[in-house]
């Protein structure tokens, strides 16, 4: 029943502080096997977001958003946190 | 039913018909169901309201879904309770409680997932399924029980069994995940996307959302078709905090009260506050967090409503409290010392964001205030089990009487 491709991974990503300045979607693409496709984003001063379709295998993902995440920047689902109280 | 029309983007505005979808392809952003709100004003009026049953289904002109008596737990129509002591307490004149503790799981979460499963009924799902640590369990399992549906719930391995007994009764389908709370996130979010299953706070989530609406009509019906001057709400993912916004306005736009006045006061715990903090610092972007509250209840450190909450604190000139960790239990105490009703921690959140708001002025005594008590205090009893401390006597008389006398208070 699951599906025999996997579906593009969505990714919200939000910085904050010096990382706005860093060309992190660029060094993602140039680093890993992945195409990235940036559908919105809100960028203010001192915070900011990015919601990122990946696509490429799951295992380059994962390690992209690896490479992510020790930037210091929080990787969360598109649509908010689905686990409730 | 008849009243739905279609679903439609909150951020770009594009329209979707009535389908288990909960975003827009094109921008990711919720979907919301739009109504024919000129069939709904010939349909519906305060007597109509009165006639109907006294559950959520009264207002079923305003809900995206038909009733449908096989799924139906008669959620909603919770008593709204005129405060005395806590009141008098906190100096307060015209303070109410709405007391959405005794729904039939013990939670605010049957209204939602009572329109969620009514909703899955029309689109042919045999199974509901929810990713919870609490009450939000115990109420689909319940709503599938009833219902003769299949359920599924998944669960972040390591819960006490405690906190998941009262949805592991109805006998659903219980997956406790290994892994991270964000594990549980992401697998949940891919099941949804590939089982057919109607996964009530994801693909059912625009009709799950609605629920809570009747939250706002209850209140304002039963203070005598009126909106009160505050509410003071505790929050998670924000969702119930807007849709109470949403159904007094609705109310009002539909005739049944005069315009709204109300200020919507969010309140959260210090250990998990994404929205309170926004608003604390004024900014209209949310800054996720990971969770780490007593108020387990209200632990969603990526809140979907997040933005949408701080809009309607916003409209509505309201504001948003932060509770400290150790204030909670204190909360808790607070509303069953004074008023008899036995909270979980985010009642706990919202008593004590109460009194704060009271201590700033920003509630003034003659003002009607209305607290929301959303849970039961019976599923999380760890938080205040400190309370449990009896005088142990032999059984004489005299033992009882000495007892008595050594009483401090």
């Amino acid at each position: 029943m699951t599906s025999p491709t996997p579906p593009v991974r969505r990714v919200r990503l939000t910085y904050v502080d010096h990382l706005i300045k860093q060309p992190v979607v660029y060094e993602l693409g140039r680093q890993f096997k992945v195409v990235t496709n940036v559908r919105r984003a809100d960028v203010q001063e001192n915070i900011g977001w990015i919601i990122l379709e990946m696509d490429g295998e799951e295992d380059e993902i994962d390690r992209a958003l690896d490479w992510v995440r020790s930037l210091g920047i929080r990787i969360d689902s598109v649509l908010g946190d689905v686990v409730e109280g | 039913m008849a009243n739905a029309l279609g679903l439609k983007c909150r951020e770009c505005g594009r329209e979707y018909p009535l389908e288990p979808l909960n975003a827009c392809d094109f921008c990711f952003g919720p979907l919301e169901v739009m109504y024919d709100y000129d069939a709904i004003s010939r349909l519906i009026s305060r007597e109509s309201i009165q006639a109907g049953p006294n559950s959520l289904w009264r207002y079923r002109e305003l809900l995206p879904a038909d009733y449908h008596e096989s799924v139906d737990i008669n959620a909603g129509f919770t008593p709204l309770i005129r405060s005395r002591n806590l009141a008098k307490m906190l100096g307060l004149n015209a303070l109410y409680i709405k007391n959405d503790s005794v729904n039939p799981s013990f939670s605010f979460k049957d209204r939602v997932v009572a329109v969620a499963s009514a909703k899955a009924l029309e689109f042919e799902f045999d199974t509901i399924a929810c990713a919870s640590t609490g009450n939000l369990a115990c109420s689909v399992a319940a709503h599938a029980a009833r219902g003769g549906l299949k359920a599924c719930v998944f669960i972040p391995s390591g819960l006490e069994a405690g906190k998941v007994l009262g949805a592991a009764i109805y006998n659903p389908v219980l997956m406790s995940v290994e892994g991270s709370y964000d594990d549980v996130n992401r697998l949940c979010s891919e099941i949804a996307d590939s089982y057919p299953w109607a996964f009530v706070n994801i693909n059912m989530r625009p009709f799950y959302a609605e629920g809570s609406k009747s939250l706002g009509y209850e209140v304002a019906e039963q203070l005598g078709w009126r909106t009160p001057a505050h509410v003071v709400v505790p929050a998670a993912s924000g969702a119930m905090f807007t849709k109470i916004w949403k159904g007094f306005n609705e109310f009002a736009d539909l005739g049944l009260v005069d315009p709204v006045r109300t200020r919507m006061h969010l309140a959260q715990a210090r250990g998990c506050s994404p929205i309170a903090e926004a608003w604390e610092e004024n900014r209209f972007m949310i800054k996720p967090v990971r969770p780490s509250t007593l108020a387990t209840s209200l632990a969603i450190g990526n809140p979907a409503d997040g933005w949408y909450a701080l809009k309607a604190i916003e409209a509505s000139e309201g504001s948003a409290v932060i509770t400290e960790e150790d204030e909670i239990a204190e909360g808790v105490k607070l509303l069953a010392e004074t008023e008899g009703i036995f909270t979980e921690g985010a009642g706990g959140v919202a008593i004590i964001g109460l009194k704060r708001l009271v201590e700033k002025g920003r509630i003034k005594p003659d003002e009607p205030t209305v607290v929301y008590i959303t849970g039961n205090g019976l599923k999380t009893t760890e938080l205040v089990e400190d309370v449990v401390n009896p005088f142990l006597i032999k059984p004489t008389v005299s033992s009882f009487e000495a007892a008595m006398a050594s009483r401090t208070k």
